[in-house]
């Protein structure tokens, strides 16, 4: 049976899902709950000088009938007092007491920053996670992504806080910056003891066309909000990556960002995070959803031999490389199972008007299955990936797998395009229509104009 | 034995006669509309006598955009929200729907359909302006979906158009026809007030066009004319009783049935004449009027019958039982029915063959004759020029335009009886027709 116990930095917890320093860590209720129901851990609704926020907090994008597949909010920090939160984070503690309680932080002067460390630690947190993330509200008063987004006052921060943590310190990233591995050098710097990444991206999920006001409204008013969930998740994957595999960051990591079940929590695992943390998904859907991370996970485990998370942690990161270092002779194309086609003919549009002419149809009307041109075909996944059939368009490998070629080794031989008309362009033999072409092609009969 | 209590309200008929294709929720609307897949060249589209972009009007439902939805299918067709509700989807559209090919349930295109012309409908929303005015003038004669589909489509043309309709109301077939459980009169009669508002054609009813004198009449004063009078009643079969009470045509049941609902007398024991569409209506209907026992009895055998396979399929669920390879020889009874002689048959080499001495009797207390419904060939004839086939229908060229040049034709008059999105189709083809006659005079 696959063990799911989770180590991040001295931080313990019977599993790598904890529940991310949001609304469903509001409060010692909450957290109870979510332990009770398999939480592994739990980072606590940041803390500090409490906040009074407005009404109307969130927007949600959806995709036709999926809600909330991206998420935004303009919530602040805790609007509880502190000593209210110190007693439920004792509660929670004692009562259990293998599950890790990471107190999420917020203030402002360095004596602030010294005495609510010491507050959560007498309260019996086992770690500390600085916000440096929130992109609305608290970065104007000089808090949040305003310190994310600079890496000397993030790292001057740490600092102050190191000097009197006990319990190890985790450093909360904001994504609102170019490269990713600056703010987390820095937290290194400052002697951060981890990084937690993203935290939520500046946004404005929608405009009410109506009321000419973007969401969520308050009072016919808006703001940009910081946004999460599903749609979030690639962007965080790239940046956890940036970060397990530069050098000089070498800090344990807790994936963030849009994490729902347990093939995402893989994923970031496999990117070199040690925990994972969600709250969009609970926000959606409730505790209950540990119950299919739990399961998936420890299914993904036996299944693949894994005994522990060490053993495919960051397993995925020798395989990221530079552009310039894959194989240029390397080539697929696509292929078509007959047999499972069902004739909507969307590869067919996809490639036709939006790749590259590669795909053909039938002259008979009543045969609705297209096929590929092989020799068009750049094998760019593009009708693979349009195909509403699970596994009918497969991307075959055409080349023997002998040759090896990359751009970086044909730039050391200088074989590469250098003029705008260089005869070494890559699609110099494509095929492509001449463009009056398009003007007599069959078109269908209800397209009009 | 009948599942359906017989309805003595409004009520219990209403539950009996439970729409087939109920109105779609604006949140089942969002969660259909969101499995199109925006095919390529639908071959829903492809399977619709109308054509309408289908994929198209799905994704507006989808964003939002209802109004352009409605607009979509009016375009294509002006009967779109009884089609939606009437059309038999099963063998077009949604039969075509490539999810079939999966297992995977069809998009329930009909239901889609109703939804979002019922949106604009209910809100009186013009979503057409007329052509500009021609100065020419059309006479449309019926008012049902061929009649009413060209005026529309004239309208825009920008000709001026007079409809002449023998009865009270519009609408043809689908108020008097259709069943119960597809469309309800309201709802017919709501979509051409909604139509009439746009277009502003003038409606006549209680208007019969009876004679050479009519026709006449017509010709001196419009520029062309449209005939859309549609078939006419129940042919009868020639045997013996056929006249005794308790025997009607099953055309003329329903019409009873669209306008008395519950009040609407039905035997116990009922058997209904015929393998057609209108035959596994007449079935269900007297099953959901709460009938004893409902019999189909049909000349052939089950694979050659004309309904569609999902009309029989509800008429055995409304109760109904079948009697293949019989044909009726009299009807019995002493004044009122009593019971159908029948014979049975063999099939050989395509022709039927009575087999000596099997006859039996099959008592009931009401016959329903699904046995077609005639041409109106005798009017007709009144037309000068007017040529018909063997078989009574109108004669057309690939403009609809009857052999008396002035005169066009659409619907069951000329198909000999198909279904409504076909009298549609062929209708705004057939105003297309006239509007190039009118430019060429
Ligand atoms: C029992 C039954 C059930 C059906 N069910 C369906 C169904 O579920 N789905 C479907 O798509 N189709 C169905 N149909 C077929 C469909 O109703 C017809 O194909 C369609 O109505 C044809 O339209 P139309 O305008 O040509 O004729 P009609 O609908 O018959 O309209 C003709 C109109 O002309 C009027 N008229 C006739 N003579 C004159 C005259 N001399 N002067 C003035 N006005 C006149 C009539 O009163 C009528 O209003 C059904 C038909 C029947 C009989
Ligand atoms: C395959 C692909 C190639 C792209 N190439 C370019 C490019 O050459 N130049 C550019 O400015 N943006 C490029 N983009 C970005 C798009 O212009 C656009 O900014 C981005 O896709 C976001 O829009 P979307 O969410 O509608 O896709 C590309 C996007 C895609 C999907
Ligand atoms: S892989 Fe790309 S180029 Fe090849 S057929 Fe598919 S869409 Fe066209
Ligand atoms: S996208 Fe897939 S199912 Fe659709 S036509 Fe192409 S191969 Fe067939
Ligand atoms: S065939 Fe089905 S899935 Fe494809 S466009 Fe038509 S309704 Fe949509």
């Amino acid at each position: 049976m696959a063990d799911l116990r989770t180590n991040l930095a001295g931080i313990n917890s019977p599993n790598p899902f904890w529940l991310a320093s949001a609304p469903p860590t509001n409060s010692g209720y909450q957290i109870m709950k979510a332990f009770d129901a398999g939480w592994g851990g739990a980072v606590w609704k940041t803390l500090g000088v409490p906040v009074v926020n407005v009404s109307s907090r969130y927007g949600a994008v959806n995709y036709r009938d999926k809600r909330m597949v991206g998420f935004n909010n303009i919530e602040l920090i805790t609007d509880r007092p502190l000593k209210d939160n110190l007693r439920e984070i004792s509660e929670v503690k004692k009562r259990f007491p293998d599950h890790a309680v990471i107190a999420s932080l917020m203030v402002e002067t360095k004596e602030e920053w010294h005495q609510i460390v010491r507050d959560v630690e007498n309260a019996g947190a086992d770690g500390i996670e600085l916000n440096f993330g929130c992109p609305h509200g608290m970065c104007e008063r000089g808090m949040g992504s305003a310190v994310g987004q600079e890496p000397k006052v993030l790292q001057m921060i740490v600092e102050w806080v190191k000097e009197v943590a006990k319990v190890p310190v985790i450093t909360k990233l904001t994504p609102n910056i170019s490269d990713i591995t600056r703010p987390a050098r820095a937290a290194r710097a400052g002697g951060s003891d981890a990084i937690s990444l993203i935290n939520t991206i500046q946004s404005i999920v929608g405009v009410d066309i109506d009321q000419f006001v973007p969401y969520p409204i308050v009072d016919g008013k808006s703001t940009n909000g910081g946004y999460c969930g599903p749609a979030v998740k690639p962007i965080a994957l790239n940046m956890v990556k940036n970060c397990a595999q530069h050098p000089d960051v070498n800090l344990p990591i807790s994936g963030i960002g849009g994490v729902e079940n347990w093939r995402d929590a893989v994923e970031f695992i496999l990117l070199g995070a040690t925990s994972v943390q969600v709250c969009t998904a609970v926000m959606h859907f409730g505790f209950g959803i540990i119950r299919d991370l739990k399961s998936g996970l420890e299914r993904y485990m036996d299944e693949k031999g894994f005994a522990t998370l060490d053993d495919f942690r960051g397993k995925a990161l020798p395989n990221v490389k530079h552009w310039e270092d894959l194989n240029l002779k390397y080539k697929v194309t696509a292929s078509i199972n007959e047999s499972k086609c069902i004739g909507c003919q969307l590869c067919y549009t996809a490639c036709e008007d939006g790749a590259h002419q590669a795909i053909a149809l039938s002259s008979d009307p009543a045969n609705r299955i297209p096929s590929i041109i092989d020799e068009n075909c750049v094998g760019c996944n593009l009708c693979s990936l349009v195909c509403p059939v699970e596994d009918c368009i497969t991307m075959e490998r055409r080349d023997d797998g002998t040759e090896h070629l990359t751009w970086g080794e044909r730039t050391a031989a200088g074989n590469i395009p250098k003029g705008f008309n260089d005869e070494l362009a890559g699609g110099l033999h494509h095929w492509v229509p001449e463009p009056a072409e398009a003007l007599v092609k069959k078109k269908p009969r209800h397209y009009k104009g | 034995m009948s599942e359906y209590k017989k309805p003595t309200t409004e009520a219990e008929f209403a539950a009996n006669f439970h729409p087939k294709k109920p109105l779609m929720s604006d949140t089942e609307a969002y969660y259909e509309s969101s499995r199109c897949l925006y095919c390529y060249d639908a071959p829903c589209i492809n399977a619709c006598p109308t054509g309408i972009d289908i994929p198209l009007f799905i994704r507006q439902i989808n964003d939002g955009n209802k109004e352009g939805a409605a607009k979509t299918i009016y375009e294509s067709n002006w009967f779109g929200h009884a089609c939606g509700n009437v059309c038999p989807t099963e063998e077009l559209c949604e039969g075509a729907c490539v999810y079939n090919n999966s297992d995977v349930k069809p998009i329930e295109i009909g239901r889609l359909q109703a939804h979002a012309t019922d949106q604009v409908i209910r809100s009186k929303k013009k979503l057409f302006r007329t052509g500009k005015d021609t100065g020419k003038t059309v006479a449309v004669i019926g008012a049902g979906p061929a009649g009413i589909s060209a005026a529309c489509e004239l309208r825009m043309l920008g000709h001026a158009v007079d409809v002449y309709e023998a009865k009270a109301q519009p609408s043809g077939l689908c108020v008097y026809g259709v069943a119960p459980y597809k469309l309800t009169n309201e709802e017919a009669v709501e979509e051409v007030a909604y139509l009439q508002d746009q277009f502003g054609f003038n409606l006549h009813y209680n208007k019969p066009v009876s004679g050479r004198a009519d026709f006449e009449n017509l010709e001196e004063v419009y520029d062309a004319i449209f005939i859309g009078i549609g078939l006419g009643g129940t042919s009868t079969l020639g045997i013996p009783g056929e006249d005794k009470k308790g025997v009607m045509g099953a055309l003329e049941f329903v019409e009873v049935l669209r306008n008395k609902h519950h009040a609407t007398p039905v035997g116990k024991k009922v058997i209904v004449l015929g393998g057609g569409n209108t035959a596994m209506d007449a079935a269900s209907e007297s099953c959901r009027m709460g009938a004893e026992s409902v019999i189909i009895a049909y000349r052939r055998g089950p694979e050659e019958m004309g309904a569609y396979s999902f009309e029989f399929d509800l008429a055995k669920k409304s109760g109904a039982k079948a009697l293949f390879n019989v044909t009726p020889v009299e009807v019995l009874g002493n004044g009122s029915v009593t019971g159908v002689k029948f014979i049975r048959n063999r099939s050989a080499n395509g022709k039927l063959e009575p087999i000596a001495s099997s006859e039996f009797v099959e008592p009931c207390d009401m016959v329903l004759l699904g046995t077609g419904q005639g041409k109106q060939v005798e009017l007709l004839k009144e037309v000068s020029g007017l040529a018909l086939d063997q078989k009574g229908r109108i004669v057309v060229n690939e403009h609809f335009q009857t052999t008396n040049t002035k005169y066009f034709t659409a619907g069951d008059a000329m198909n000999g009886g198909v279904e409504v999105v076909n009298a549609a189709a062929e209708a705004k083809k057939a105003a297309h027709g006239i509007h190039s006659f009118l430019k060429g005079k």
